[in-house]
């Protein structure tokens, strides 16, 4: 099928690794992540109000992260997939001028439904983990001449 | 950790009353679910995914909870007053920042938090499950619980409790996601104590020098019996064993008699001997001996650490490390 979307996807296997994702956490990041999860705790914009409250700095809210973790999934997995469950547990708080790097393994797969494990790194330690569901069309994306 | 208990007063039994019961009754999203949040939230977090554009589109399903958040205005109208709750109240400004469509319930586990110093809070776990997504125009409802709180725990954060609901997202009535919450309500460690220099422990036997230092007076001990002085201070008499004492004020004239250089490691509450960089270096710390004859450590300022000198002249002067902090300090002579 000419003009069919790529990519044609080989299967994916328990034990995958997701090519690697690096975020930089700009202050417009964080500010521009809370402000669109309609968080306006201020110390996630107001830097001298974090400093007040024993924080170094403004730090990333944790509906941030749980964006992004959810687009390092579909972005892998491609436009058909659909988060069927995103679970984080956030650790050293992402700072601005900092860089996250998510990565991900496939640890199940039953049926349609792929698990992975993804864990946020940053300079300071881990900044989440987390375990995703994802509902992957398989045979959608290996296409016609795969079946 | 019977202890930990005790000393919150049976505040453990009290939070945990609350578990089972509601957080949010009736919430109601203040924007159906709208292409224009859609794209501001895509913007952010730079989700490119097609199925999240267009007026077809769905939300991301890790929108979830920016659905049932109040914003800036708040929920009216729902338990109106968000001010009871930590984090509004320190804001300043009732129900600004939460907008809060908590239950009376919760209002009162946070304040019984609150009132036990654990003001601050941090969300720590979100656990969400999308069961259909959510499409332009829905209108968003939701309930959630208080599903569990933990005991007295400590963290690098702080000491608290994790306090865990449990919400359950509607799209015009139907069940469309599970939001699962946990926050630590805790009273912060001051971490930031580690870059000022160690607090000095007062106590009934020190107290009289630590209020000569506030009035910028170095006093000695002098034993009321056989007039010894005594330096640091202390209940009794070396000499003599006697147990009064009064004071005498140090001249602030004395000598290097001995010192080391501090060169690792570096601790960022004390800075380099000149005080002029604020950042940490090597410092001099001396045995100084006064001019009354007691010794005593303190920094050497004044003069780079590796200048320092057995014998060098010093005069006492107080320096203002921080806030909280003042300490006699010398200064050295030239030559």
């Amino acid at each position: 099928m000419k003009g069919a979307p790529p990519p044609v996807r080989v299967p994916v296997r328990a034990g995958d690794e997701l090519p690697p994702l690096t975020i930089e956490i700009t202050r417009l990041l964080i500010v521009s992540g809370a402000i669109a999860s309609r968080d306006y705790q201020d110390v996630h914009h107001d830097a001298a109000a974090a400093v007040e409250k024993g924080s170094p700095d403004i730090f990333m809210n944790i509906l941030t992260t749980n964006g992004l973790v959810g687009r390092y999934i579909t972005d892998h997995f491609g436009p058909r997939s659909v988060l069927r469950k995103v679970a984080i547990r956030l650790g050293a708080p992402n700072y601005p001028g900092d860089t996250m790097v998510l990565t991900g393994t496939v640890t199940h797969i039953e049926g349609d439904a792929v698990q992975v494990k993804v864990i946020g790194v940053n300079a300071i330690g881990r900044h989440v983990t987390g375990t995703v569901t994802v509902i992957v069309d398989q045979a959608a994306d290996q296409g016609t001449g795969a079946v | 950790m019977s202890g930990e208990r005790a000393s919150e007063g049976g505040l453990y039994e009290r939070l945990r009353a609350y578990e089972g019961r509601v957080a949010v009754a009736a919430g109601r999203g203040k924007d159906p679910v709208n292409e224009a949040m859609i794209r501001h939230w895509c913007e952010a977090m730079g989700d490119a995914h097609p199925g999240y554009t267009g007026p077809d589109a769905v939300a991301p399903p890790t929108m979830l909870q920016a659905w049932t958040m109040g914003g800036l205005s708040g929920h009216a109208g729902q338990h109106g007053r968000a001010g009871q709750h930590g984090r509004a109240a320190q804001h300043g400004r009732a129900g600004q920042a939460t907008g809060s469509a908590r239950s009376a319930a919760y209002e009162e586990l946070t304040a019984l938090l609150d009132g036990a110093g654990y003001t601050s809070v941090v969300a720590t776990d979100c656990e969400q499950e999308y069961l259909r997504p959510l499409r332009v125009g829905d209108e968003i409802t939701f309930d959630a619980v208080i599903e569990s709180v933990s005991e007295q725990k400590t963290t690098k954060l702080g000491t608290g409790h994790f306090v865990t609901t449990r919400m359950d997202v509607r799209a015009g009535g139907e069940l469309a996601g599970t939001h699962r919450f946990r926050i630590l309500k805790y009273a912060p460690a001051h971490r930031k104590l580690k870059d000022k220099r160690p607090r000095p422990v007062v106590n009934r036997d020190n107290e009289g020098f630590w209020d000569g230092v506030r009035q910028h007076q170095l006093l000695i001990q002098r034993c009321a019996e056989c007039s010894v002085l005594r330096f640091p201070w202390l209940p009794g008499c070396n000499a003599c064993g006697a147990q009064e004492w009064d004071t005498v004020e140090a001249r602030g004239e004395g000598t290097v008699y001995s010192y080391v250089v501090m060169h690792h490691p570096p601790f960022a509450g004390f800075t380099a001997s000149d005080h002029a960089a604020g950042a940490a270096g090597p410092y001099a710390v001396g045995l100084i001996e006064l001019v009354e004859g007691v010794r005593m450590v303190s920094n050497v300022v004044g003069v780079p650490a590796d200048k320092v000198r057995i014998g060098m002249p010093v005069r006492l002067e107080f320096l203002r490390v921080d806030d909280d902090v003042e300490l006699p300090v010398f200064r050295g002579g030239e030559g």
